[in-house]
Formats: C-alpha cells, structure tokens, sequence
C-alpha cells in the first residue's frame, strides 16, 4: 500500500477558489462524456459570495467510506490510495456517502452506484481538473506539501512589511 | 438537438396548468436564444398594446444554447423579457451566476409564464415536474432569505433560485429580479412584472446531460478562450473591475455628477476603484464556467455601515456615489446591500436617489415631502433612508418606486426637466453631451437609456472618433456594435468577455456552430444580430413607440457642461440628435419615423412580421 505520506490527492486553495464549477464540467466531460454536475467526481460548495470551494477524494488511511459499504465493494487502491469501486458489488444505500466527512463520494443519476475521484487514471497527464481550473486554484499534492505551503503562506502574511522592504532594495 | 434542450415550458399562473411545447428550430436558429428567442416567444404571446402589469403580460425567461456547457461565461447566462412598466416598450434583463445552466438541464430553453396567480406562490421546476406552490410565508422576504427559506423546505441545497424582493411584490417600477443572493436581472423592472403576477420566485433542479455537437473542437475553442481570458482583454475585470472607470471618466469629465449638473466630480478620488479594491473588496469571484472572474465582493468592516456586503461594479457605484455627490464607498456598498435586499436596479435606485436630491435643492421637494430628511447632494445617510422608502413605498418612497418618468409626472413643479432618463428608464454613467456617439446609442436603445445595449462609449472614451462632435458615420457604427451586442445577449455569453472575440463574427458563428450543429458563417450569424435588432424594434413599434421616443433627457440637450475642462459647453441639440438618429435610420434600413420596413424584415428572412410595420407606415 502507497504511504500516506507519498498519497497525492487534488485540493483546491481555498484563497484560489471563485466556485466557477469549471471542474464539475470537465470532470463530467472526462468520465461521462457530458456536461453535468451531477456526474462529476468534484463538486463546488458556495455558502456564500466569500466562501467557495471544489472538494473532492482526500484518499484517507483506513478510509471510512470502505469499512461502511457492507457489501464490500468499495477498496483502496494499493498503488495510489484511490478508492475503487465494484460497480457489480455496490447497490447504492448510500452508507459511504453517509461516512465520508467530505461529500467526495456521490450516487450516479443513473446508474445507481456511487462514484467518486479515480485521479483521471487513464489519463497520461493526470487529473484534468487540475489541468483546466482557470485559476490555477486545483493541485495535485501530498498532505506534507499542504503543509509546507500553508507554512509559507503564513509566513509571507507574517513578514509582509519585511518582505516588501527586501524586494524593494534588491 | 444540441445546445438546446428542445422545449419551451408555459405555465399558466392563473389556471395553474402548465404545458410543454417543441422548441420552434427555424426561431432557434433565427434568434437563437436569451433575449432574441425570448422577445420572439414573448411577441408571439402578448396582445398589442398590453398593460405592463396586466396579467395578459408575459414573463418569459430564455435560457442561450451556450447554457450548461462549459463556454466561459456563457455556460452560466439567462434573460427575462417582458412589456416593461418603465419604457412600455420591450423589456429585456439578463443575469449570470448558475441559476441559466440549472434550468437548462432541467430540461428548458425557456418558460412562459402567464396569467396572474390568486396569492403569492413559487414555482418549482424539478425536471419534468412542475409544481406551483404556496409562498404565502416568504412574502415579504428579501431575495436571499426566499432562497434559503426554499432551499430549506424543498430539502435540497444545490437547487437554484431565482426571487423578487419587497420592491418586485410592490410593483416599485425598478423591481429586479435576483438568482443566488446577489446576481440580478436588473433593468427595465422585470421583477415588478413577476410581482405583478404574485409569483415570488422561480426553483429549479435540473438533472439532465447537456451536449454540444462537435464535443472535441468545442473544448479546444474552449481551451483557447482560457488562454485569451487571461490575456490583456479581460484585465480591467480581473483586477480593478469595472469600478476602474472613476477616475477615468472623471478625467475625461463624462461622469454625471450630482444628476447631472455636473459633468466631473471633484472627490473622485475618494470613490475610486483603486481605493475600493484597497479597502473594501474581500473576495472575487466568479460565474459557473467562467475563466475570468470578475464579481467583487465588498465588505465594510467598521463605522455606520459596518458589516454591509455587496458585490461592487462601477455603474451602482456611480449611481450611488457621484451622481448624489455623495464621497463615500461605505455608504454606496450599503446603499448596494439595500437594493438587493429589496430586489431594485442599483443603478435606477441611485439616479432616483440624485433626481430627488436635485429636486430638494431646487425646492421642488422640501423637508416636509421627504419626512424630514435634508435630502442634499452628499448626503449619504438620505441615499439610505430614500432606497429604504423606495423598497417598502413608504411616503416619498411611493412615488419615487414609479421611476423618475412618472415621480416628476407626479411631482410636477417643473421636476421633469430634473427626469433623467429614456424612454421612462433611468440613465447609466455615461454623460452623453460629451459622448456623442454613446449619445446616439442611449438613445436609440431598444430597452431604454443603457450602455448595454451597444457599448457605443467605447468609440469616444477611447477618443477612436471626435467625442464631442456629432456626425454622419455614427450611424452605422452604432448599428454595427448593436447587432453584436444582441447576439451576444442571445447566445448568452457575458459582455466583459467581448474583448475576448477577437475576430468577432467569425468567433461568434464559430462558438454557435459547434454548439448547435447548425452550420453558420460569420454573415449568417451577423444578420442574426440585425435581424434581433429589428425584432425588437418591431415590437416597440407595435406598442407605439417611434422616433419621439428615441431622444435624450432634458439636461442633455439642455443644460451645457458646467465644468472648466476637456467639455466645457457641451451638449447635444436637437439638430445634432435629428442628424444622428436619421444616420442611423439610413444605416438600419428604416423609414425617417425608426420603423423597419416590410422590404428590410424580408431581407432579413422575417416575413412573418411585415404586417405590424405596414400597419405604422
């Protein structure tokens, strides 16, 4: 099984983030070979005009929405973390959706069993959200990264005066 | 079909029956959609010379065949016409947000909505399912709290919503109509139509796929249009926003001032764009499938607004601030904040506020009339408390809900020459004694006074023509804009993405081709904006309006530019205004009176119609 530490999954940057749902459309075009929302393995949340945000698949360790399915059709892919689902096996009741603390997982409109981000894996140049997000808001990170950026972040909020005076001499 | 959903849905408020109906292809293909399929669809089931308010008036909302795909910002767009009860003539209103692509899916290029209902309902279109419910508990609510109220008991949160405020439920004559809290269809008092039928708000939920025809050059189109959203033409929205227009309409002293009496305002600075994005935007964000972003979400953090929130563009801006002298954003982003709470035109609202400030001054309102308020210019605690009486029609606010037009018909003493406004819709912020060419294009719009309509200031702010001279040529070059703007407004894409088309016609046609499948040329695709053009026209014909009505307000061709500076002394005359309008005339192909003649509708393919104008000729 791939380490945590080395299991990429695609977060949005909530600073990024205007909630133009230019992911749900080639979500749903690159799996669905449509334009819907509703088929697509990201979904935007808008609380308000301030508060926006595509979520997705975090790929957690010992996944909850696995240990719920009765059925067993859901797994964690050994070799990247994704979780896969037995379209044979699942009968859509739900109880993954119900687990997952992130609204990642969905039930199909038609086709009655839940869905949820593979990380685009037949695709040579990976998710293609991450490719299309006009925003550039999307990536394709480990947890570590997160981390190291939101460091960095809050410490250019930090040293904003310092750094501004930096680049101005140099 | 492609693009579209192939369906019409017409839901009859008074009986509560409701019906579905193929989508016409040759309409489609004629008028493609938004506004241009909505005015067909409306003239097709409208009386001649129909009450505004009657329930014989028609709501139409049309979805554009770019709606649910994922075409930036036209993926996201949807129109309301109606008989407008500001201009009586043709009233037209788009939005953005995600509100188009929702209903899209559900299954609808359009619904008509009829008749009046017998108490105040909603109406929720699940798919196929259409259902017309009580809305007798949000009565009263703002737009935002109707949307949460049923997003609450419809048990679902991604439906979307579409609502009139207290302002629309009232008749105030600048009702608009708002989707997902702060996007509004706002011109021309469509949401006072929707009042006037007691229906409160539109729900919808849509499931269905939407497909192009030509699904992989589709997506590379779309790909390069990210890549030109990024680029130099769509800057201005990205960063500053439109807001960025402050000071340099004030340098070019061609921002009504103080309802005009002046053409420059000297605290520009304190209103600017660049201070506005310093201290007040929080957050931009952006429309469903949009690759630019452009929606600046102001908040105020401290004083006597604090905790106020609006999304900020230049014209509401302008409205609130310069044109009441009043210098300060806090109280324009409140003032803003209190349109959308009560469902009104911001920019109405604001120019209503300076025309009964100018009429304070001049003594034709006093302190009596307005309950005590000193409605001076500058006086921001008056701009609040006046949208406040405007929203509830409470006092003065009764008669200034009816528009400038009809409050200085009302008000008398001389107030008409303080109306600023065309054809009864108030102006924008634009002052056309100095821009000729804008000059023409207000007054020749279809809809009333709007820079919407043709962009025609372009020409003279970015100095391509003499501003301040009117002359033949005009004519043609306002015909022109126009008939890109309507199909932009049709297909319906944004209008602060037009820089993006940089081959115009040949995007265009190229964008509906493959969409739709119905192969276009960039010719065919221009007369589909003439022939929108004339459409609308035709209409306005029918419910009698003419060449009187394409005119100017009084200051405009009255009362020179005040102000020492680039436009000192100008103004537009008669003469000038005669030599413009039969330019243009000449360059449409109409009659001296404005009216297309039968020889031009057939042209133009639009046959079916030759006899409303014959009948004015």
């Amino acid at each position: 099984m791939v380490k945590i530490h080395e299991r990429k999954f695609v977060s949005a940057d909530p600073d990024k983030c205007v909630g133009c749902q230019v992911c749900e459309y080639i979500c749903s075009w690159t799996k669905e070979k449509t334009f819907n929302p509703l088929k697509s393995r990201i979904r935007v949340v808008r609380l308000n005009p301030l508060v926006n945000i595509s979520i997705t698949c975090r790929l957690c360790e010992d996944p909850p929405c696995v240990a719920a399915c009765p059925r067993d059709a859901l797994t964690q892919s050994e070799e990247n973390g994704t979780i896969i689902v037995d379209a044979d096996k699942c009968n859509g009741c739900g109880w993954c959706i119900e687990a997952c603390d992130y609204g990642a997982i969905s039930l199909h409109p038609e086709k009655k069993v839940v869905f949820v981000c593979d990380l685009c894996k037949d695709k040579p140049d990976g998710p293609q959200c991450v490719k299309w997000c006009p925003e550039e808001a999307l990536e394709l990170v480990t947890a570590d990264i997160l981390a190291q950026k939101a460091r960095i972040t809050a410490t250019k909020k930090l040293f904003q005066e310092a750094l501004k005076e930096a680049t101005q001499t140099t | 079909m492609y693009g579209y959903a192939g369906k019409i849905l017409h839901i009859d408020l008074t009986t509560g029956k409701t019906y579905t109906e193929p989508l016409n292809e040759d309409y489609a293909k004629k008028y493609i959609g938004g506004i241009g399929l909505g005015m067909r669809l409306w003239l097709e089931n409208a009386k001649a010379g129909v009450d505004p308010f009657s329930p014989e008036n028609p709501l139409v909302l049309a979805t554009g065949p770019t709606s649910g795909t994922v075409w930036p910002t036209g993926g996201n767009g949807h129109a309301f016409v109606a008989k407008s009860p500001q201009s009586y003539g043709i009233g037209e209103s788009k939005s953005h947000g995600s509100f188009g692509t929702e209903l899209k899916r559900a299954g609808y290029d359009a619904v008509i909505f009829h008749g009046k209902a017998e108490k105040p309902v909603y109406v929720w279109i699940d798919d196929d399912s259409v259902q017309i419910l009580d809305a007798s508990h949000i009565w009263g609510k703002s737009p935002a709290e109707t949307e949460d109220i049923i997003k609450e008991e419809l048990g679902d949160y991604y439906i979307r919503v579409a609502a009139i405020g207290p302002a629309g439920e009232k008749l105030v004559r600048i009702a608009c109509i708002i989707n997902e809290k702060s996007r509004a269809a706002g011109r021309c008092g469509m949401g006072a139509v929707m009042g006037s039928k007691n229906l409160k708000a539109i729900a919808v939920r849509g499931t269905n796929d939407v497909t192009v025809a030509k699904p992989d050059e589709f997506l590379e189109f779309v790909k390069e249009f990210h890549e030109r959203m990024k680029g130099p033409a769509t800057k201005k929205y990205r960063t500053l926003g439109t807001p960025e227009n402050v000071l340099v309409h004030n340098a070019l002293h061609c921002m009504p001032t103080r309802n005009y009496n002046n053409a420059h305002f000297e605290a520009a600075e304190k209103v600017s764009g660049e201070l506005l994005n310093e201290k007040y935007v929080a957050k931009i964000i952006g429309c469903s499938s949009c690759a630019m972003r452009c929606e600046h979400t102001c908040v105020v953090t401290e004083g006597p607004y604090k905790g106020a929130m609006a999304r900020v563009e230049y014209e509401p801006l302008w409205a609130m601030g310069p044109y009441c002298g009043i210098d300060r954003l806090d109280a324009i982003i409140k003032g803003s904040e209190l349109c959308n709470y009560y469902g009104m035109d911001s920019i109405s609202a604001g120019v209503i506020v300076g025309f009964a400030m100018d009429c304070y001054e001049n003594g034709i309102l006093t302190s009596k009339d307005l309950e005590g308020l000193e409605a001076r210019f500058g006086n921001h605690e008056a701009l609040v408390k006046l949208i406040e009486k405007m929203g509830k029609r409470e006092g003065i606010g009764d008669v200034l809900a009816e528009g400038v037009k009809f409050a200085a018909e009302k008000i008398g003493k001389g107030a008409e020459k303080l109306a600023q406004h065309i054809k009864g819709v108030e102006v924008t912020g634009y002052d056309l004694r100095c821009l000729k060419t804008a000059a023409l294009g207000f007054a020749v719009s279809f809809r009333g006074a709007d820079h919407n309509r043709h962009g025609a200031y372009a020409f003279d702010v970015k100095g391509k023509v003499n501003r301040l001279k009117a002359e033949k040529g005009r004519g043609k070059m306002v015909k022109d804009i126009e008939d890109v703007y309507t199909i932009i407004d049709s297909l319906i894409i944004c209008k602060f993405s037009r820089g993006t088309y940089y081959n115009e016609f040949e995007d265009l046609a190229k964008l509906y081709t493959l969409v739709t499948g119905f192969e276009t040329s960039p010719e065919e695709m221009r007369l589909k904006g003439e022939r929108i053009n004339n459409l609308a026209r035709v209409i306005n014909v029918r419910e009698g309006l003419s060449r009187k009505d394409d005119t100017l307000p009084y200051k405009v061709m009255h009362m020179p530019i005040p102000d020492e500076g680039p436009a000192k002394g100008a103004y537009v005359s008669q003469e000038e205004l005669d030599l413009l309008l039969d330019d243009y005339y000449e360059a449409r192909g109409w009659t001296k009176d404005g009216v297309p003649t039968p020889e031009k509708l057939k042209a133009l393919n639009m046959d079916d119609l030759t006899s409303i104008v014959e009948a004015k000729i």
